[in-house]
């Protein structure tokens, strides 16, 4: 294990050099723009030997990931917000073919008006593109979550998101430890496609013209593939537990053993939220929290396990769907629940969009007003917009 | 845990102190953070930086308004902004300015912490023969808050100087001095 100090983008490039991918085309993006900077400059001291895409768009970015992928490499990019927005066609085709391709998302707020900082808008506008998607508290978790993503992806048959927040994560520079070269790449292996075009064995079409009478069950197949995922996403975690010694679970339960009130959240936020909950305990006042690590698949067994027993529920989005409602965590975690018949009072908090800090006493007001709805066993309000001004 | 505020103007340095000041502290088996407030990152604009420096894993992702420790990198920004705000009583305040304790002093009276001087800017020019206050500030930072001893310090920034002037030996000794000056120099503190 080695003890470094390294910003979320610099540990995702440190992880991309100990794979060594054999493709990575990438366009630049504010706050991803460095993982391909950093990793750019490994290729240029000779320390990987992957053929780097400098592409003239996002589009190409991905559109080169799915080339690049059929013909049987391992493939890896990273984009943010507009960039991942531009993208938007080509990731369902990556999914639709069945592309382990590992896609860095740096969250980014998405335009207009322009912005640069955090929120989930753009990898939450994406959550119906057939790519799993894991979200990453620390530096840690990004540098983590990568490494299993290149093993889950290729399990799975699946692209794989690995999403963190844009400057709070990826500029921050944070203590984090470091597996030794050998071992990522032990763990990684080689990968070896059971199709791929560059096959001079087998000639295969990928991704032709499927019409009314095939395109459904392939669909289907897909469907399946992402709900197979969870178990290899398990699978994946308990193997890397044992060369880490950092256990991933599909969410993370914090302090909910004999917790009545929780929050779920996504996340950098999920840290500063724990902050909270020890004070609040401190003082005598059970509240947990449950983070979600993967999105997609939707761990709806475990988030109806940690949360079936609560008396009040806060989701937080740091994204919105402007549908007149709610965001979009809030509204499939609902989903989850009301379909194993549980009627909880929860409330849904859309928070921090454009970057706007969270503070810890944003997150207890929020505890606070739990407290509240727990006692009388009804909510006012379903949305709340978390310290916006009116 | 401690946590400190930069105050700077886009190009002078300040992130990159509050990265150095995390670096060192590493160096010492803390656990860091390091990270600015990004703005519209212009030349000349008001910018802060902010580090987090504990004995336990850090979790908290927000910014920093209780600060243990405020530190100004220029002090044309003290009547500019509002250095203080937040910044605990029983904290510090440290100013890089060729202006003497009881002059700064006037420029707050309603913060009753300590109050602390370096003039980095002088002590660069004549250790440098240039103006890069950042080792000389960031002698003084690690002084007030006691996250190492001189010799620590002399030993970690020695380390670190071979490493970053490979190629630049003769820069290595300057900059030494300007580490042992501003750990002398600085005042204040009553």
């Amino acid at each position: 294990m080695i003890r470094e100090r390294l910003s979320g983008n610099e540990a995702v490039a440190v992880a991309m050099r100990q794979i060594n991918p054999d493709v990575v085309p990438a366009y630049p993006i504010t706050p991803s723009t460095e993982v391909p900077q950093y990793f750019s400059s490994f290729m240029a001291n000779g320390s990987v030997d992957t053929e780097f895409i400098p592409v003239e768009s996002e589009h190409s970015a991905m559109s080169a990931c799915i080339g690049a992928s059929a013909a049987g490499a391992r493939v890896m990019s990273a984009t943010s917000s507009q960039g991942l927005s531009l993208m938007y066609e080509m990731l369902y085709i990556a999914s639709g073919m069945r592309l382990p391709i590992v896609l860095t998302c740096v969250n980014r707020a998405v335009s207009a008006p322009i912005n640069i900082h955090n929120d989930h808008s753009d990898s939450m506008g994406v959550r119906d593109c057939g790519f799993i998607q894991l979200y990453c508290e620390s530096n840690q978790e990004a540098y983590d979550n990568l490494i299993m993503a290149v093993k889950i992806a290729e399990k799975a048959m699946l692209p794989v998101m690995v999403c963190f927040d844009g400057f709070i994560t990826s500029h921050s520079v944070e203590n984090i430890e470091l597996l030794e070269d050998d071992i990522v790449k032990q763990f990684v292996g080689k990968y070896e496609p059971e199709h791929y075009l560059l096959n001079p064995n087998e000639f295969i079409s990928m991704g032709p013209l499927d019409l009314q009478n095939y395109f459904f069950e392939h669909r289907k197949q897909l469907a399946d593939a992402m709900k197979d995922s969870k178990r290899i996403i398990e699978e994946v975690s308990e193997e890397y537990a044992k060369i880490s010694k950092r256990k991933y679970n599909l969410i993370e339960n914090y302090r909910m053993d004999d917790s009545k009130i929780a929050m779920v959240v996504l996340n950098s936020t999920a840290g500063t939220a724990k902050e909270v909950v020890d004070k609040l305990r401190d003082e005598g006042i059970k509240v947990g929290l449950v983070k979600p690590r993967t999105f997609r698949p939707v761990p709806v067994k475990e988030l109806v396990e940690s949360l079936k027993d609560m008396k009040a529920i806060a989701i937080m989005d740091k994204a919105d769907s402007i549908n007149g409602f709610c965001g979009p965590l809030y509204s499939e975690i609902t989903s989850a629940l009301y379909s194993e018949g549980l009627n909880i009072p929860t409330v849904n908090y859309i928070y921090g969009l454009g970057g706007r800090d969270v503070k810890t006493s944003d997150i207890e007001d929020v505890f606070r007003s739990l407290l509240k709805i727990a006692k009388d066993g009804k909510k006012s309000q379903t949305t709340y917009y978390l310290g916006v001004r009116e | 845990m401690i946590e400190i505020r930069w105050h700077g103007r886009g190009g002078q340095g300040a992130k990159t102190a509050s990265l150095l000041l995390a670096d060192v502290a590493f160096n010492t088996g803390k656990f860091i953070q390091g990270f600015p407030e990004y703005g519209p990152e212009r030349m000349g604009a008001p910018i802060t930086a902010y580090n987090r420096i504990s004995d336990t894993p850090i979790r908290i992702h927000s910014n920093i308004y209780e600060p243990d420790y405020v530190v100004v990198v220029d002090d044309t920004l003290i009547s500019a902004i509002d250095v203080t705000k937040g910044l605990k009583n029983d904290g510090a305040l440290l100013i890089n300015t060729s202006l003497n304790l009881e002059e700064i002093k006037k420029f707050f009276p309603n913060y009753f912490g300590k109050i602390y001087t370096i003039d980095a800017s002088k002590i660069s020019t004549e250790c440098l023969g240039a103006n890069f206050p950042n080792t000389a500030l960031l002698s003084a930072v690690i002084k007030i808050t006691n996250i190492m001893n001189k010799e620590q310090l002399e030993k970690n920034m020695l380390n670190s100087f071979k490493h970053k002037f490979a190629k630049k030996p003769d820069v290595i000794e300057p900059n030494m001095e300007a580490v042992r000056r501003a750990w002398e120099e600085v005042k204040g503190g009553n």
